[in-house]
């Protein structure tokens, strides 16, 4: 019998992410966000947390994904990290589900660009798949962004 | 294996006090050699880490105190009497014992240092005694006299006399419970250490003179546990320690973590409280406004309390200061006193911190370089001993620390000589420097003291950086100096950095706090002015605050958001905002949307991911539960890259006034005529004018002997002019009973109403200033629009009028 996970999962463009649920301290709705001028263009701002002071990270824009319509509300999945809180910014949330270790197989090596470096694995799942993030190399590649020039303008 | 950890951690915490106490208490009794008490202290301190290092068998920790033991034991027996050279040994000793214990904090082992070397030198120093005195070690116990000094080691108590002094009685007791912890097992052992840890902590609480509450919350819960406690406090209860054990009982010792918590937790509940008192503004049921002005009175109560269980005393910095002035006296052969006041003034921990080295620095410059020798004092009439004296103390919600030192005071030429040298200052700058400015340029990067470096002093820790780290925190430093008689430091910090005031502007839609301590002043201009007065150099905006020229940086463009309102060059707004700002000694006015109000804010740290945006400070959660920003004024600037080298200096204000008098004397200037009397006519420079109000007699209000009235949420003392000036003047015909009042920014963000008979019109024209006519608040006169006009001196006028709100020169 292998071994099973728990995933919290969410949609992003179409496609079908999870992370750990253990992981996961909260999923709320959308809430208005304070945007930090000269800050990494992955940093959408800055959210309040019962007080606690939360950055969010816009995975789409992690991932190289286009941006979200202006209408399409994200919503934040909160997740917990060595240094505090980060709210990771999602389209949609979907159910937690169980997976067995079976199903997991490494990404292809087709993929490539920043997805290659944030999906940990592919777990192959009934009619679809479902990309397991690496919480820890997105936020270190939304920390390692700069504002390029031709953002925000 | 953790339970041995957490005997090995309180260990090290308490050692580390110990030590701390021991710098002190050694120099000390350096001082008063006789001092009985103090020795018996110190014995104390270095037989228990023997005691329970032994136990912990840290065998080198032991080894080396043991050596200290005998020693002291000597000294205190009267055998050998203490002298500069065994106190050198006894505060290395110190030093090596502190060495061991951060190698046992970092390796759980006390370390490969050898220390042979000062074994041997504290052996040797315990051989010249006089009766060549015994070792410790079980050797001689049955000495002849009752003082029970050798017989520490598994010695069996001696049949002393009964009646020996209740100093002796202690000790007795202590060796007892000793002797019994060497003959019990590990575990006893450890338990008999307590309550001698307990013992001594409280001896230390009623014997040594201060109040600090470190020393209040030491060692309490660990000593309480122990029944031998109880036996150790009752051999303490002697009469002549009549102090007060509830002392004792009512501090308990608390981790800082659990401190911090509680501070974040009160954050959150004072904004939480910001939200609820917002939201009964709006609303009619009386419940809930009464319920929310009770939360507003607990939480702000709460809050309090709960920074004050944050705050340590300054003693705890200044603790160690005494041995750092003894060792750099000694290594430059100077005799230095040092006086401390004020011990007990508090301050937040995070604050403490961050002062050690500042103060540790200015503690070594003025022995260093401050106290002259004793040859030379002498010569020049003093006493041969140096005196250092540290001062701290409240005012208006800051604390002031002096470190004054009574030496040959600073050589302000060759400071000048120096800043000119190094191009620092410009010649004619230098000429018009005044002391208390050029005593202020040793605080300049490049301005080290290398005339005279040192292999105390020089140690590239300049007063720059002592400057950079005080104004980190907030704070201010300021240096004054009298030639021959001495140099005073004064370095103001804030209370506390956890909630501060800040000013909430707003540029392109997004609001951002700046904190007040950058604050200048703040200058409305409307939209006609704005466009005259601010004006370009090759597209870099500036502007003319009173006669110095104002960098400009337009918040919006420096953080790239959207399109400023008001602050962009088109101007679709009223009004122009300028925030003049501080920071690291450079002015800039910072172009901003609005203004709103300044509010206390809680600080909350950036996370890791945006730490590398140097332009903000934090963040903060506003009345409404968004997220603001917190700008860092001085990042602010290096990003906006202000290039005003040549102003950053202390002289800027001298010059931007001698420029602001050279203005007036002969260029263009904008001036606000007013008429008083009959037909005087007077001339306010327009740029210390805030604005134009006009208020009905009925809303003139007294406080104490003064006319006020309310201006923007504030009470604004109003001045009447033509009276405060003297002059003979009849009251003109009131003007359809309204006061026409000139606003003026005085200090602190406080204004001043200046009341006139009549405005009569602003000008922009050159004059030509006569000063014969010049008087009290009177500049001179001139003429203007072709009749003679007195120009007024508005700083004068707020002294004389208000001189709580003396704005020095903030306003020419």
């Amino acid at each position: 019998m292998a071994a099973s996970q728990q995933f919290c999962t969410f949609m992003l463009h179409e496609e079908f992410f999870g992370v750990p649920v253990q992981q996961v301290q909260e999923v709320i709705r959308y809430q208005e966000m304070t945007r930090v001028p000269l800050g990494s263009e992955m940093v959408s701002g800055l959210i309040n947390l019962r007080g606690q002071i939360v950055t969010a990270i816009d995975l789409r824009r992690c991932l190289g994904m286009p941006a979200r319509g202006a209408r399409q509300l994200p919503m934040n999945v909160v997740v917990r990290t060595g240094d505090g809180p980060v709210s990771l910014l999602v389209d949609d949330i979907g159910d937690v589900i169980e997976v067995d270790e079976d199903a997991l197989e490494a990404p292809p090596e087709t993929l490539h660009g920043p997805t290659r470096v944030m999906v940990r694995s592919v777990y192959k799942l009934p009619g679809q798949l479902l990309l397991e993030l690496d919480i820890a190399r997105a936020i270190a590649v939304a920390e390692a962004a700069k504002e390029s020039p031709l953002s925000r303008a | 294996m953790d339970d041995c950890d957490e005997i090995v951690r309180e260990f090290l915490v308490e050692s580390h006090e110990n030590l701390d106490r021991l710098d002190r208490e050694l120099v000390e009794l350096e001082k008063q050699p006789s001092n009985r008490e103090i020795l018996a202290s110190i014995f104390r301190t270095i037989h228990t880490i023997k005691g329970t290092s032994g136990f912990l068998s840290f065998s080198k920790l032991e080894a080396v105190t043991h050596v200290g033991e005998s020693l002291l034991a000597h000294l205190r027996d009267g055998h050998l009497s203490l002298n500069p050279e065994r106190t050198t040994a006894l505060l290395a000793l110190v030093d090596a014992v502190r060495q061991m214990l951060a190698a046992i904090q970092g390796t759980g082992q006390d370390g490969d240092a050898d220390h042979s070397e000062l074994v041997a030198d504290l052996t040797r120093l315990q051989q010249a005694s006089l009766a060549s005195a015994p070792e410790g070690d079980g050797a001689a116990v049955g000495r002849a006299d009752t003082k029970p000094a050798q017989s520490q080691q598994g010695a069996p108590p001696l049949p002393e006399a009964v009646s020996g002094p209740p100093e002796e009685k202690k000790k007795r007791k202590k060796k007892k419970t000793e002797a019994d912890a060497q003959a019990a097992s590990g575990a006893r052992q450890e338990c008999e250490a307590k309550p001698e840890k307990g013992a001594e902590a409280q001896a230390e609480v009623v014997t040594a003179d201060k109040t600090g509450a470190e020393e209040r919350v030491r060692e309490r819960a660990s000593a309480e546990q122990s029944p031998a406690e109880h036996a150790a406090s009752a051999s303490e209860a002697k009469p002549e320690d009549a102090h007060p054990h509830e002392a004792m009982r009512e501090s308990i010792r608390v981790d800082v973590g659990l401190l911090d918590k509680l501070m974040n937790l009160v954050g959150e509940l004072v904004l939480a409280r910001n939200q609820i008192l917002q939201f009964t503004r709006t609303t009619e049921e009386t419940n809930l406004v009464t319920t929310g002005q009770r939360l507003n009175l607990i939480s702000t109560e709460l809050q309090e309390g709960v920074m004050k269980t944050r705050m340590q005393p300054i003693g705890s910095v200044w603790s160690r200061l005494p041995r750092t002035v003894r060792d750099v006296a000694l290594s430059c052969g100077k005799r230095v006193r040092i006086e401390m006041e004020g011990q007990e003034t508090e301050l937040d921990k995070t604050l403490i911190e961050a002062i050690k080295d500042p103060m540790t620095h200015l503690v070594r410059n003025a022995v260093d370089h401050g106290i002259e020798r004793a040859e030379q004092r002498q010569a020049a009439g003093k006493g041969p001993e140096g005196l250092l004296k540290l001062r701290a103390y409240h005012e208006g919600g800051q604390v002031n620390i002096e470190i004054s030192d009574d030496g040959a005071g600073l050589d302000l030429k060759k400071v000048v000589e120096k800043a000119l040298q190094k191009g620092l200052i410009g010649t004619d700058q230098a000429a018009r420097l005044s002391d208390r400015e050029a005593a202020n340029l040793i605080f300049l990067p490049g301005l080290s003291t290398a005339e005279k470096v040192t292999n105390v002093s020089g140690r590239g820790v300049g007063m720059d950086v002592v400057k950079t780290n005080i104004e980190r925190i907030g704070g201010t430093v300021d240096v004054q100096s009298i030639a021959g008689k001495g140099t005073t430091v004064k370095v103001k910090i804030p209370l506390t950095l956890a909630i501060v005031p800040a000013l909430i502007v707003t540029a392109a839609g997004q609001r951002f706090a700046i904190p007040q301590v950058s604050l200048l002043e703040l200058v409305g201009l409307e939209r006609e002015e704005a466009r005259k007065q601010v004006e370009l150099i090759r597209g870099a905006p500036v502007y003319r605050l009173r006669g110095s020229l104002l960098p400009l940086v337009r918040l919006h463009e420096v953080l790239k958001i959207g399109e400023g309102g008001g602050a962009s060059a088109g101007g679709k707004c009223e009004r122009v905002n300028i925030v003049v700002l501080q920071a690291d000694g450079q002015r800039f006015g910072l172009l901003v949307d609005e203004i709103s109000d300044t509010e206390e804010i809680v600080v909350k740290p950036l996370g890791k991911h945006l730490k590398d945006t140097s332009v903000f400070a934090g963040a903060t959660i506003m009345g409404d539960g968004k997220v603001a920003l917190i700008l860092d004024v001085l990042g602010l600037a290096q990003h906006a890259r202000v290039a005003h080298e040549g102003r950053d200096h202390p002289a800027a204000e001298a010059e931007s006034r001698q420029a602001c008098e050279e203005s007036c004397a002969s260029g263009r200037q904008a001036l606000l005529l007013f008429q008083y009397g009959a037909g005087g006519r007077m001339a306010i420079d327009l740029a210390a004018v805030a604005r134009l109000e006009e208020f009905s007699p009925n809303s003139l209000e007294i406080a104490g002997d003064q006319e006020t009235v309310q201006y923007r949420g504030q009470i604004m003392p109003l001045v009447r002019v033509p009276a405060a000036l003297d002059t003979r003047h009849e009251p003109a015909p009131a003007q359809e009973g309204f006061l026409q009042v000139v606003v003026v920014h005085a200090s602190q963000g406080r204004n001043v109403g200046l009341v006139v008979d009549r405005i009569l019109d602003i000008v922009d024209e050159s004059y030509r200033l006569d000063r014969q006519t010049a008087r009290h608040g009177v500049l001179g006169s001139a003429v203007i629009q072709r009749r003679i006009t007195d120009v007024v001196d508005v700083a004068s006028l707020i002294a004389a009028a208000q001189p709580a709100l003396c704005p020095g020169a903030s306003v020419s």
